[in-house]
């Protein structure tokens, strides 16, 4: 018998860097908070400063794990996108789901000049901004359903995203032209991403809705798995597809709605994580895949989040710059050495 | 095995096969008529663009049918769910497989998906299965590599073994001999002749290897621009219509060495 691959080094490797990586992500800081207080503190048993107990408590620690959620959300669904799509190059951005949140958010802010005293009459908080960003979304999303069911090519319907990314874009850069720099300065903010700013409630809704997707996609490792030979092979295995892409694309569009909502438009990382981790796997099992592709993006996303909040400075970069420019790079460096050594 | 010999595992009534959009029907063969029994070796020749990949892709749902029946084990095939069609029958397709991490083994092993519990995971009967298949077209010395590694030969053989594996009375191949060479091709030739004879399976299959076909396959079918004539060699050579395959002035059909050759 050919023995099957098991990955058990390679998740334990995993699992141990995410750890590391969370821990030095909570303990370093604007604020200079010791190792030693910082364990006593995640214990509950620390006397020393409430000032830090608060810190830890109230920004560092929700602060990353949105940075775990954010990062294993996009990564799946970047996973889930290239190989539906059966493109290397398909991401949770290029549905256009991300655009259409931008959209929501851009209406939200910049379109107060046009709607001036109706939104003006509540100026954009983090809820109005979630919900508008929602709104987006799930107005993309509904539009791109319409579309499944009356294409039958999937190819189309991942230009079709595309194009409603350029819409969405096309709208974004009309409302700015109109907008005053104030307004212009919040949103650009805004899609600058941020990882901070969730209380403890706002990360349970958060947290909520990307297991209860996960959920669903575990019906949907199987059919992933045929869709590996094409479209005509997983239909002769006996796989629904119309049923596949539908469960797929919604439970995509949900997540990455939800994540774009509370964080902003994170590009890069959905792209980038399946890539990273099929490099670490050497394998195409979506049953192995999708969670070491959760762990990848939560790992990145949390180094990616230590890196742009400068350790010991005041400042803090936008996190969106920082994935890409900090990302791309590893991911050039490991296709090339990856070519080298198949070579 | 007393009494399968006329088990019928495929037939076709009237049958209309081609393409059709809301504004007009653009058929491209009608009056198929076939009735296949179990355990046969069938080839499927025509001229380019005569429609046998058509054919072929009516017969296995990939595209819908114009008019007329199709029945699979007695059942029509419009009746029966993928699900269930992926245990009667599986497919060797033209198309080129996506860029994946697949190994040869994990390839084959999903043609157990229509066996597999939710999660695909493979049980001994599974694995049985799986080298059997390995085993019956002779692959074991590639079961690691991946599918990137692959010549074209190779590759054909893997997805020979991944439709195997899913263990179907009836195998349907596009053009398996396609892009490869003599060798290769008699190869899969001949490994699809002893998989009819050890398995009892019926595979159909188009191609353009004619001389090949007349030398290997139970039985023909020969699409011509307006004729579909099915039976066995000798009675299509008797009945001459094996030569009205090819247009005359170049190709001529030899009776006497059962081949083709040129026209000199």
């Amino acid at each position: 018998m050919i023995p099957q691959k098991t990955y058990t080094k390679q998740a334990l490797f995993l699992g141990i860097l995410l750890m590391a990586t969370w821990l030095v992500n909570i303990s370093l800081g604007s604020v200079d908070i010791p190792f030693k207080d910082l364990f006593q503190i995640i214990f509950g048993s620390n006397e020393s400063k409430e000032s830090w107990n608060y810190i830890v408590w109230n920004f560092r620690i929700p602060k990353s794990i949105t940075a775990i959620l954010v990062g294993s959300g996009l990564g799946i669904s970047g996973l889930l996108m290239q190989t539906l799509f059966r493109n290397p190059l398909a991401g949770p951005f290029v549905l256009g789901i991300s655009s259409g949140a931008s959209l929501g958010v851009a209406v939200l802010i910049l379109g107060s000049t046009f709607l001036g005293s109706f939104l003006g009459a509540f100026s954009p908080s983090s809820y109005s901004v979630t919900i508008a960003s929602s709104l987006g979304s799930f107005l993309v999303l509904s539009v791109v359903l319409i579309a499944i069911k009356k294409i039958r090519n999937t190819m189309s319907i991942l230009i079709i995203g595309l194009m409603f990314g350029s819409i969405s874009a096309a709208i974004i850069n009309v409302l700015s032209y109109f907008s005053s720099a104030e307004l212009l300065q919040q949103f650009i903010f805004w899609s600058f991403g941020s990882l901070g700013n969730l209380s403890w409630q706002e990360l349970g809704v958060f947290s909520g809705i990307l297991l209860f997707s996960i959920l669903f996609l575990l019906k949907s490792i199987k059919p992933l798995n045929g869709l590996l030979l094409g479209e005509n092979y997983a239909v002769s295995m006996g796989i629904n597809l119309k049923k596949t892409r539908t469960l797929v694309l919604v439970v995509t569009s949900l997540m990455t709605g939800v994540i774009t909502a509370f964080s902003g438009p994170i590009a890069f990382i959905g792209l980038a994580v399946p890539h990273l981790t099929k490099l670490l796997f050497d394998t195409s099992d979506h049953k192995v895949l999708i969670p070491s592709v959760a762990f990848t993006g939560a790992i990145l996303m949390l180094i990616c989040d230590t890196i742009a909040q400068v350790p010991n400075s005041e400042y803090t970069l936008p996190i969106n710059a920082i994935t890409s420019l900090f990302g791309a790079p590893i991911v050039i460096w490991l296709l090339i050495r990856k070519q080298k050594s198949t070579i | 095995m007393a009494g399968t010999k006329q088990h019928i595992v495929l037939q076709t009534k009237n049958l209309s096969i081609g393409y059709s959009s809301k504004h007009e029907e653009n058929c491209i063969a009608k009056d198929l008529n076939i009735t296949l029994t179990k355990g046969k070796l069938v080839c499927l020749l025509g001229r380019n663009g005569i429609g046998k990949s058509t054919l072929l892709r009516t017969l296995s749902k990939t595209q819908e049918k114009l008019s007329g029946d199709i029945n699979i084990d007695g059942e029509k095939l419009l009746n029966i769910s993928s699900a269930d069609l992926s245990k009667k029958m599986s497919l060797v397709l033209t198309e080129r497989i996506p860029e994946s991490q697949l190994s040869v083994y994990e390839l084959i092993a999903l043609g157990r998906q229509p066996y597999t519990n939710w999660l695909g995971r493979l049980s001994k009967e599974d694995v049985m299965r799986i080298e059997q298949a390995i085993e019956l077209v002779d692959i074991k010395d590639i079961c690691t590599k991946k599918n990137y590694e692959l010549s074209d030969g190779q590759l054909q053989k893997v997805m020979i073994a991944r439709a195997l594996a899913q263990d179907t009375d009836i195998i349907i191949l596009d053009e398996p001999t396609a892009h490869l060479d003599l060798h290769h091709k008699i190869e899969v030739f001949k490994i699809l002749q002893s998989l009819v004879h050890k398995t009892n399976k019926t595979i159909i299959l188009s191609t353009h290897e004619v001389n090949l076909a007349l030398q290997l396959a139970d039985e023909l079918w020969l699409m011509t621009e307006n004729k579909f004539t099915t039976g066995t060699i000798d009675n299509l050579i008797k009945s001459k219509d094996l030569e009205t395959i090819f247009p005359k002035n170049q190709i001529v059909f030899n009776p006497d060495l059962k081949q083709f050759t040129l026209k000199k």
